[in-house]
């Protein structure tokens, strides 16, 4: 039978993408699943898109989720490649998360506090089992509202640091550095790897978060405080001089207080862990502080013997956006260099034979 | 493509890149980091490459996508697409009519010309990666021309094996001085990179690194002197075309371990098919 | 500094916060004679060591190098490239545990071979035909060559440690006790090797030990050294004969005869 050469890659292409389409809509006497729907209904999904795919928008986040069928890796990656065709045409002033609009807040360290534990909306205390009555689409009855206001909520670190307990937060004037358009370099200095852990993958990280309790790289964790809620998005054109209130984003902070330290100069003091995640993302800020820490074992002088402290092995693959695009090149023809290792292995095992025979015909 | 900047990238990024891609070439195989942009196919897909080509890219251009030297594999045709929508550019099958050239794992037969532009696709610009995984320690040997560890791993190879068993992605020194990977090329294809007439420019998006070698540049792969750089290739002509020194896909074409062995670079193949060359099989094309 | 010294010293301090590690310490060595640096534990003998050898800075003093060509080099004003190129050439440093210095993942002749190929050597048989020679020398059976150091006893990982240091002929070799992690059926064997290499090649050494015996052994002149401070200095059987300050007094009479 005579080689029929292969075409028609471009037809081949046309047809998946049709198939996909058809896949994602699923059976079409079904309504097609609402942007308003994905952002109300499934918001932990649009916040995760909107935290790896470093943009915050939940109505762009829940077209991403939508498009990508909930593949949360896929929507974070769509929101990221859209992000590079857009403009930038201002920097905000860092958030001020001691102002924030609490809908929770939780310390384990003090028993009660300024401002109280708040609860807020969290599965904490849910039992773990499926309520069936969400299989119907009928309304729910509504929770009563509270009229007492919430107030003052100092920072629980802010408190400790009055004592001088906790290390001083560091103060600077330097730009931060943006992964977004610079490349990683060594040393990366704290706020890069910040900035890396927040876009980073929230399975990875919680991975290492873990690690670190589990006896690899520990530093004593507390959750000093966990809060969620709305911060304002400020922003000082040149022209007015003064900064405005642009909008709100809603993001959870977590700080961790860690193993003390001290030396010869300084006294012991609490050492930080840091953590601040778009959107309603407590087990990801929790990791991100965690990791955080462990990563600054080298600076405190501890010894590094960790994954979670090897700061090249962290954030050089916290990035699912890369860590995805190259396991799965790997689906990629490598049809040409396989050919060159076959024939590789092949002329070698020629080799061997041939050796062995004449050793053989010696004999 | 309404919406979207010439080539899809902004004007400040392709600067951004163009000045990467001065240093690269003027340091030969030095890896120069830049910041690279999520694009909308993923990282290890060839975004580099894309990214250096959107930088470079004239409405005059004509630009040919090849992968594993065919024209028509998935990844090369969602390339080409993506830059004829983006770009408009007039695209081409033929090697001689390009005049940038984005590749993954294959050097054209063809002999490139000193107005051609060629491109790489490379998923991993360290050379050293798989002897010191670490950066810090990576970078610093480059910087003091400290490749020990290369020859080391090359004198094993001969020790354990009795040669060198690098088939592809086979490192070479440029310009005498920077260790080099030349993206995962067969070794077949490394002799053509020495001296090359064009211009190759190599970009990895994930690893956010873009490296040059200038036209005329001397490139060697690694070796001992009594154990010298060897071209491997299947002893045998094509079947299609009957190229004797063209590297050749081995194609699987019954149970029994039936073969074929054709040109991997599709349009050489065709050319020498076109010009009346012939195989030992006979072939037909196939209705498109 | 006097004309014909191959490395001098002047002045070395160094402090870890309160601890004086190294106190206003002077060095001098001649080529071709191995210098034993002793003391115990804490005596400072090992940051001398590192600081001699450019590895750790000083707080105040400086290091002075003699190369072939007979000029004087700044030990650590020395660029970075320079230094590392005179650790894999000229000098070479032995460390106590040899796993410090060898590639357990790469085999014996591999592992000699590596600073004749990072000095640009290029012909396969004849860098295995080096380290094979290399190998016979520190007594190492020449078919362990292809070999993984990790089949290999201490012993023998010592001695492939020295030939992968000796095998570019360096003039000068830090050594951080040598035998200090052997069996003392080992060391005696190790310490003949050391001994007869050393005198063979002309190479001068700096030998930080703890042990009195091998600095007898192997040294032409011995510097005792407590808490960052040198005590005394002079001709290894001198000094040991005749010791004169009460701390070096201290350290012969408490030293076991075998």
């Amino acid at each position: 039978m005579a080689y029929v050469t292969v075409k028609g890659g471009e037809q081949a292409i046309d047809n998946a993408h049709a198939w996909l389409a058809e896949e994602r809509r699923g059976d079409r006497r079904i309504p097609s699943v609402s942007l308003e729907q994905i952002a109300g209904q499934l918001g932990r999904a649009v916040d995760r898109a909107m935290g790896e795919g470093s943009l915050y928008d939940r109505e762009l986040a829940a077209l991403a989720v939508k498009q990508a069928q909930g593949d949360l890796i896929e929507a974070a990656f769509l929101l990221r490649a859209y992000r590079t065709t857009l403009p930038r045409f201002a920097h905000s002033e860092p958030v001020d998360t001691a102002a924030m609009r609490i809908q929770r807040r939780i310390s384990a360290v003090f028993k009660d506090l300024p401002g109280g534990q708040v609860l807020g909306p969290t599965y904490d205390y849910t039992h773990r089992l499926l309520d069936f009555g969400l299989t119907s689409t009928d309304d729910e009855p509504r929770a009563s509202e509270g009229t007492e206001e919430l107030s003052q909520m100092p920072r629980v670190p802010d408190i400790l640091g009055h004592e001088g307990l906790i290390e001083p937060d560091i103060k600077g004037d330097a730009e931060p550095g943006d992964l977004t358009r610079e490349p990683l370099t060594f040393p990366a200095s704290r706020d890069v790897r910040l900035q890396a852990l927040a876009r980073g993958d929230e399975g990875f990280l919680l991975a290492l978060g873990y690690s670190t309790q589990r006896g690899y790289g520990g530093t004593h964790p507390f959750a000093g405080e966990v809060r969620m809620g709305e911060v304002s998005v400020e922003i000082e054109p040149p022209e007015l001089g003064f900064a405005i209130d642009i909008g709100d984003i809603t993001v959870t902070e977590c700080q961790m207080v860690n193993q003390f330290k001290g030396s010869k100069t300084t006294p012991p003091q609490f050492t930080r862990g840091y953590g601040l995640v778009f959107g309603f993302s407590e087990r990801k800020a929790m990791a991100v502080a965690l990791v955080d820490r462990a990563m600054r074992a080298g600076e405190l002088g501890e010894e590094v013997t960790a994954p979670a402290q090897n700061v090249e092995f962290v954030l050089y693959h916290s990035d699912n956006i890369e860590a995805t695009g190259f396991v799965e090149h790997l689906k990629l023809p490598h049809y040409v260099d396989f050919q060159s290792e076959l024939q590789n292995v092949r002329r070698m095992q020629t080799e061997v034979a041939r050796a062995r025979e004449s050793v053989e015909a010696a004999e | 493509m309404k919406g979207y900047n010439f080539a899809y990238l902004d004007e400040q990024t392709k600067r951004m890149i163009r000045r990467a891609l001065l240093k690269a070439v003027a340091i030969p195989g030095h890896q120069v980091p830049f910041g690279s942009r999520e694009m909308p196919l993923p990282y290890g897909w060839g975004t580099g490459g894309i990214q250096v080509t959107a930088s470079i890219l004239g409405t005059d251009d004509v630009l040919k996508v090849i992968d594993q030297g065919a024209d028509d594999t998935t990844n090369a045709v969602s390339i080409r697409r993506f830059f004829a929508r983006t770009a408009g550019v007039r695209t081409t099958t033929s090697t001689a009519d390009a005049t940038v050239i984005q590749t993954r794992h294959r050097i054209p037969e063809k002999q490139l010309r000193d107005d051609q532009i060629i491109v790489y696709q490379v998923p991993q610009p360290e050379p050293l990666f798989r002897l010191e995984p670490s950066r810090i320690e990576s970078r610093r040997m480059h910087s003091l021309a400290d490749y020990g560890l290369m020859h080391v791993k090359l004198y094993e190879d001969i020790a354990r094996f009795g040669q060198i068993s690098i088939s592809y992605d086979y490192p070479v020194m440029v310009n005498q001085r920077y260790l080099m990977s030349p993206s995962p090329i067969p070794a077949f294809d490394n002799p053509k990179m020495d001296m090359m007439p064009a211009l190759q420019l190599f970009g990895a998006g994930r690893e956010k690194r873009i490296y040059a070698i200038p036209p005329w540049t001397e490139v060697r792969s690694l070796d001992f002197e009594d154990h010298p750089f060897r071209r491997i290739n299947a002893r045998r002509p094509c079947g299609l075309c009957g190229a004797t020194d063209a590297y050749l896909d081995e194609v699987v074409v019954d149970d029994h371990g039936g073969r074929l062995f054709v040109c991997s670079d599709t349009d050489h193949c065709a050319e020498r098919r076109a010009a009346g060359h012939v195989g030992t099989d006979g072939m037909r094309e196939a209705a498109e | 500094m006097s004309e014909e010294t191959l490395l001098s010293a002047r002045g070395l301090s160094l402090s870890y916060g309160a601890i004086q590690a190294l106190m206003q310490v002077d060095v001098d060595l001649w080529p071709g004679e191995v210098l034993a640096v002793v003391g115990e534990s804490g005596s400072g003998k090992t940051t001398l060591l590192n600081v001699l050898s450019g590895r750790l800075a000083p707080d105040a003093g400086a290091v002075w190098y003699r190369d072939p060509a007979g000029h004087l080099h700044d030990v650590h004003a020395m660029p970075a490239p320079a230094l590392r190129t005179l650790h894999r050439s000229d000098w070479g440093f032995v460390h106590q545990d040899p796993k410090q210095n060898l590639r357990m993942n790469v085999t014996a002749g591999g592992n000699v071979g590596e600073r004749l190929m990072a000095q640009g050597a290029r012909h396969y048989g004849d860098i295995r035909e080096q380290a094979i020679d290399w190998l016979t020398q520190v007594e190492i059976d020449a078919d362990r060559v292809d070999d993984m150091p990790r089949t290999f006893s201490g012993g023998m990982l010592q001695r492939l440690q020295i030939a992968r240091t000796l095998v570019t002929h360096p003039r000068l070799v830090f050594m951080d006790e040598p035998t200090g992690a052997l069996d003392v059926s080992v060391q005696a064997r190790l310490l003949d090797l050391i001994r007869s290499l050393v005198t063979r090649l002309k190479i001068a050494a700096v030998l930080v030990t703890h042990d009195i015996g091998v600095a007898r052994l192997l040294a032409h002149r011995i510097m005792v050294m407590q808490r960052g401070r040198v005590v005394e200095t002079g001709l290894t059987d001198q000094v040991l004969d005749d010791p004169q300050h009460p701390y070096t007094q201290l350290l012969v009479s408490s030293v076991l005869q075998a």
